[in-house]
């Protein structure tokens, strides 16, 4: 197959993956809907820390920040201000956004593990003061009001399309939002990647020193990096808790949640490939469905072999299958163009 | 003006002091050669120059422009452009794409001009045939190549060369020197480190002696060498 004839195929799959995902509301059951949104919104979760991890060298254990922030953002646009939950859903992102800004500030001055450390204790440091806003419930939470949901823009469209109650509705529009999400975060991980700067961040990852000197800016990259990705967790987050509907500091703001399984996900999946969060995710959940049943022996399993893919695949599972095949979708490559 | 100037630049690693009150100054398309025995400071003065490495006294200036404080970053895109003496290819890009990424970011092309401007030098440079190889795949002397490719795509008004013709062939000397002396022409300034003494005669108008970070001397490379002190301390024979 040529490259242009391999480039053709992999969008008419996507694009066949696309439409069948998007049709799971009408055709499939509420429980599918319901478990294909939590892996769709752990992919998009996956994509951002895969950028941010895998690209931009920024090992962050405390994305959950963004996700809580984004969520609690969404709940008071909602709940204080009276706003459409799909517009909290923007205002979750842009909040985000502006709290990453600061995290950037302080987390920035550290380096490798140090920096894990740091977002993660720049995350707590925001659990606990959220947890003193009074008026989305302090530390013991609060939950959208009744109906909240029911009410967003589209419901009463997609009720009729899909000829089920308000609540299957409601389910459908965060579904689709949440493949939208995930399919906008992947075309524009791709395209910032192919971008100059995707160029400039992968020279990095190679090699900082010779980097700057031929003039790209490291900490400049890295912190654009770190910015959109608060923008695209924040996103998420928001979205995620219209779902669950009701948001805690420690549901909104967990580690285990919302880090932990994400770099599960990246890392057994391909850190620093981009087909590689979406191998990832479709093993999480096939173990999770497998392994569900058996409370805490899930988590050692899915530890173990986390643990052995770091050991014995580094570049995770689409990685192995890549270099064994040659075979390189979304490939990042730059081919020099052809001269007579 | 002069291009580049170097007032008084010292620097210390501990008790080591490795570059010791350097100044000198660069014209606009003159070519600079720097001798000296292994150790002597030379790589070191030439991370002072591009701010790989921060001077303990001293200034650096670019086109009259203090450049001391200034990243490294900033002063490939006012002009300085660098070979490593030990190549840093970014080894999981291709060798185009070393070089895209060198016109992008410090010659400030984009687009088709920056792919036609990195192709010609790769044709320039003897590395179009591998152009789309994996940097990290490459032979040493083609890493050497790459270097010099690269610090060429940063489009700089000054270029350092650290010992880029060791190790090659008598032709493959000759047509570096024909690509360095093309650089030279289209009005370049050159800093050159080099060993091979032929090929650095043959290009530069100025050499300049190091020797335990001091600057010996700096003249007509013919009368530098001529000069008894360089003959004892650089080739090591006794006067
Ligand atoms: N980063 C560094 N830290 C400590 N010592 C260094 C460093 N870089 C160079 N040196 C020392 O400085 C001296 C000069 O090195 P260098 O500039 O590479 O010499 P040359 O290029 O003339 O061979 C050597 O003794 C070397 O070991
Ligand atoms: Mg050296």
């Amino acid at each position: 197959m040529t490259p242009s004839m391999k480039s053709s195929a992999t969008k008419i799959v996507a694009l066949i993956a696309l439409i069948g995902l998007a049709l799971v509301p009408v055709i499939g059951s509420r429980a599918m809907v319901q478990d294909l949104f939590m892996v769709l919104t752990m992919l998009v979760l996956a994509l951002n820390w895969n950028m941010l991890a895998g690209f931009a060298g920024l090992v962050s254990v405390g994305q959950q920040a963004f996700v809580g922030i984004g969520a609690y953002g969404m709940f008071a646009a909602v709940i204080l201000w009276g706003l459409d939950p799909l517009i909290g859903i923007v205002v979750g992102g842009i909040v985000a956004m502006a709290l990453s800004i600061p995290v950037a500030f302080f987390a920035f001055r550290l380096n490798g593990a140090y920096f894990a450390i740091g977002t993660w204790v720049a995350s707590e440091t925001v659990r606990l003061l959220v947890a003193q806003w009074k008026a989305l419930g302090g530390g013991t939470g609060t939950s959208l009001p009744k109906g909240t949901t029911k009410d967003m823009f589209g419901v009463d469209v997609i009720k009729d399309l899909i000829d089920g109650s308000s609540s299957a509705a409601a389910d459908a529009l965060t579904y689709w939002l949440a493949l939208a999400l995930a399919a906008a975060t992947l075309l524009a991980g791709y395209m910032f990647l192919r971008s100059r700067m995707g160029l400039g961040l992968q020279a990095i990852r190679d090699n900082a020193e010779a980097a700057k000197s031929v003039g790209v800016d490291p900490t400049r990259l890295k912190a654009l990096v770190f910015v959109l990705c608060a923008f695209g967790t924040g996103i998420c987050g928001a979205l995620l808790f219209i779902q669950i509907t009701r948001v805690t500091p420690d549901a909104a703001f967990s580690v285990v949640d919302w880090t932990a399984f994400v770099i599960f996900i990246t890392v057994i999946g391909g850190i620093g490939t981009l087909p590689g969060p979406i191998v990832g995710v479709i093993v999480f959940y096939a173990l999770q469905r497998t392994l569900a049943d058996y409370g805490t022996v899930y988590l050692i399993v899915l530890g173990l072999i986390g643990i052995s893919v770091m050991l014995f695949a580094r570049k995770g599972l689409w990685g192995m299958f890549s270099a064994r095949t040659g075979i390189d979708l979304l490939s990042l490559r730059h081919p020099a163009p052809r001269r007579p | 003006m002069s291009l580049l100037k170097l007032d008084n630049v010292s620097k210390s690693f501990g008790m080591l002091k490795v570059t010791d009150s350097v100044s000198f100054e660069v014209a606009k398309g003159e070519a600079l050669g720097i001798i000296g025995p292994n150790g002597a400071g030379k790589s070191t003065l030439f991370n002072l120059i591009t701010g790989n490495i921060a001077p303990d006294e001293g200034a650096v200036y670019l086109d009259g422009v203090d450049m001391t404080r200034k990243p490294a970053m900033s002063r490939v895109q006012a002009g300085v452009g660098r070979s490593f003496q030990i190549p840093q290819p970014f080894t999981h890009l291709s060798v185009f794409e070393n070089l895209l990424v060198a016109a992008n970011f410090g010659g400030g092309h984009h687009g088709h001009a920056a792919d036609d401007f990195c192709m010609d030098i790769l044709d320039q440079t003897g590395l179009a045939g591998v152009a789309d190889a994996t940097s990290g795949s490459l032979s040493l002397l083609q890493r050497k190549r790459l270097e010099l490719a690269r610090a060429m795509a940063t489009s700089p008004k000054v270029i350092l060369l650290d010992e880029i013709a060791g190790g090659l062939t008598e032709g493959e000397c000759v047509s570096l020197i024909q690509t360095i002396k093309s650089i030279h022409a289209s009005g370049t300034s050159i800093i050159w480190i080099e060993h091979v003494l032929h090929a650095l005669t043959s290009v530069v108008e100025r050499l300049m002696v190091l020797n335990f970070g001091k600057m010996l001397m700096i003249g007509d490379p013919a009368e530098v060498m001529d000069s008894p002190q360089v003959k004892e301390i650089y080739l090591g024979i006794e006067v």
